[in-house]
């Protein structure tokens, strides 16, 4: 709308007797740069072009695929949901509920975890807490190969490999979960509130869940939301821990399917339409949950 | 004040506190990273003792091994090549990637550039799909007989590249990656540009600055410590590719089973049954990634302090 307003406007001079650089009233609409936007609307194109593809794609019979033009709708998306979910009993909805489990679940206790490390290495001073927080924070950089393989061993030492645990408990600490539970409580909490619940006579866990939760909520939800993408985008743990495929999330189910597809091609169409699936329902949470949330949070930003 | 003991238990728990919110963190941290690094690096000087036939109970036994794993993982030449292969990827990875990202930031940091809320979502958009499901899609998007770029070279009669063989295969994973990790790190950097007072802008604006003299005099000197950050984090998860080539390999014969680091890893550990060799060259990767983290953070302190003392 303001776009194309007024592409001849220039800034006008500053009025006689006012200061300059002090913004006054509302801001003056600009000229439209064309290049850099044409730029930045070709970097979205870009990162929007292979999900455009697959919402065409799953929409294709298995004939279509290889025949039509790449984007050209096919005719066959009411059969690939079909076929998907009739697939070997609907193994593929059991893959989504094994995400949402892990995902969930995982990021849930982890936020918990975070939250509590957090608040404690920010709101108290005590003995080896700059050195737990650099262990920490050397977690971060541990390739997760290194982890993987030992902790596979040691997971089948207790018998619990090809299981649920497996692959949800080594993922609900998250090093940088707890550098951003850090970050956040330091900037949320202020130190005389707590002292003030101290001096009320309120006990420690007391002044955390009553005062210090509250005020971390968008923290919180930060820390969930990183944790959640991480673990149902995480793939090599659960590919090395699980056999059983009625376990198997997203990620490796999909694999499966795709491997399987070299020498089946009529199942492509089912990866197809498994990966837009699995797509979706984060693109949505996303677009939702941006309204009322904002993406800097994610890089520690916290408004000061 | 007339309660002495209430205050004294108080203060107890004021000391006690901190060590019960850590517990958990604590307990975690040695249970799934502290016990299975200390084990890993057990079994990585560590080999399998065969006696007579193999057979029977004790047969095999762990012995001490020294440095002969890391010695034989040193002189591998699947590793040295998977080592070279990530090594040239990265090349093209971290480069383009960061470029962009920064690009980005900044015209997403420009009030006369239009169509930034959407622009900032779509290129974030890529952040929530999970990087099996990204190599699916572009995977598909190379097959030749779906491929729109072959299409287009078909219509004009140019030659068409096998996009997942030799060469173009640097490209075509480079592609996946920058396509995935471009808006994570360009949130990053745009955020940091926003915490940048406006005062700044203003006064080089009255000064004649324009808007690309700004960027590059201006913000781009001031988000250095960002882009740092950045350049790790990529460079981290560009030693530990995995997930991308390894789904990417069902389409094409052009991916070696040990095309990274880690598929060399995991395909000696589970395909090949010798831990204590994967053992080794994942502690070498796990050291090779501290000793380019540490020299990193130390250009970026030495960086730091010099633009504190300026």
């Amino acid at each position: 709308m303001t776009g194309l307003a007024s592409p001849t406007l220039r800034k006008a001079p500053p009025a006689p007797g006012t200061t300059p650089g002090v913004p006054q009233g509302p801001p003056r609409p600009r000229r439209t740069a064309l290049l850099p936007t044409a730029a930045l609307v070709l970097g979205a194109l870009y990162c929007l072009l292979p999900v455009a593809w697959v919402v065409v794609a799953a929409t294709k019979a298995d004939d279509e695929l290889f025949s039509t033009f790449t984007f050209l709708p096919g005719s066959g998306f009411a059969d690939n949901l079909g076929d998907l979910t009739s697939y070997r009993d609907g193994i593929y909805w059991t893959w989504m509920g094994n995400s949402v489990l892990y995902a969930g679940l995982g990021a849930l206790l982890s936020t918990v975890v975070s939250a509590f490390a957090g608040y404690a290495l920010a709101v108290y001073r005590f003995r080896g807490r700059e050195l737990f927080f650099n262990v920490m924070l050397t977690g971060v950089l541990m390739p997760p190969v290194i982890l993987a393989i030992p902790q596979y061993l040691l997971m089948a030492e207790a018998d619990l490999t090809d299981s649920h645990a497996s692959v949800l408990l080594p993922l609900v600490l998250s090093p940088y979960g707890v550098y951003l539970g850090r970050i956040y409580a330091e900037a949320a909490i202020p130190m005389e509130l707590v002292e003030a619940g101290r001096v009320d006579g309120a006990g420690e866990w007391r002044i955390f869940s009553r005062i210090a939760v509250p005020m971390l909520a968008p923290g919180l939800v930060t820390i969930f939301l990183f944790q959640f993408v991480a673990i149902w985008n995480n793939f090599l743990l659960p590919f090395i821990m699980l056999g059983d495929d009625e376990k198997f999330p997203m990620t490796v189910g999909l694999f499966t399917l795709l491997k399987q597809g070299a020498s089946q091609p009529a199942l492509y169409t089912l990866v197809i339409t498994g990966a837009l699936l699995a797509v979706v329902p984060l693109i949505a949470l996303f677009l939702v949950i941006q309204r009322f949330w904002s993406l800097d949070l994610l890089s520690g930003a916290v408004k000061s | 004040m007339t309660q002495p003991p209430k205050g004294a238990r108080r203060s107890y728990g004021v000391k006690a506190a901190p060590y019960g919110f850590l517990l958990p963190a604590a307990v975690l941290f040695a249970l799934f990273f502290a016990l299975p690094i200390g084990y890993a690096v057990w079994l990585s000087f560590h080999k399998v003792e065969i006696k007579g036939l193999g057979l029977g109970k004790g047969a095999r036994s762990e012995v001490w091994a020294g440095l002969e794993n890391y010695a034989s993982a040193l002189t591998d030449s699947e590793f040295l090549a998977s080592a070279l292969r990530v090594l040239g990827y990265g090349a093209i990875v971290v480069p383009v990637m960061l470029g962009l990202a920064l690009l980005f930031a900044l015209l997403l940091d420009s009030e006369r550039v239009r169509g930034r809320s959407f622009a900032r979502l779509a290129i974030f958009l890529p952040y929530a799909v999970p990087g099996v499901i990204a190599a699916v899609l572009w995977g598909f998007l190379y097959l030749p007989d779906v491929s729109p770029f072959h299409y287009l070279l078909e219509k004009a009669g140019l030659p068409q590249p096998d996009l997942m063989d030799g060469g173009p295969l640097y490209l075509a994973m480079s592609n996946i990656a920058v396509w995935g990790g471009t808006g994570f790190n360009m949130i990053v950097i745009y955020t940091a540009l926003r915490a940048l007072p406006a005062e700044v802008y203003e006064a080089a604006k009255l000064d004649g600055c324009s808007e690309l003299q700004i960027a590059l005099r201006i913000k781009i000197p001031m988000v250095v410590p960002s882009l740092v950050l950045t350049f790790f984090f990529s460079i981290i998860a560009t030693l530990q590719v995995f997930n991308e080539p390894m789904t990417l390999k069902p389409l094409t014969n052009g991916i070696p089973s040990t095309w990274s680091p880690l598929m060399k890893v995991y395909n000696d550990a589970f395909t090949g049954g010798n831990i204590h060799a994967a053992s080794a060259t994942a502690v070498v990767l796990a050291l090779a990634t501290f000793a380019l983290s540490f020299a990193l953070l130390r250009i970026s302190n030495r960086r730091t302090t010099q633009g504190a003392s300026r």
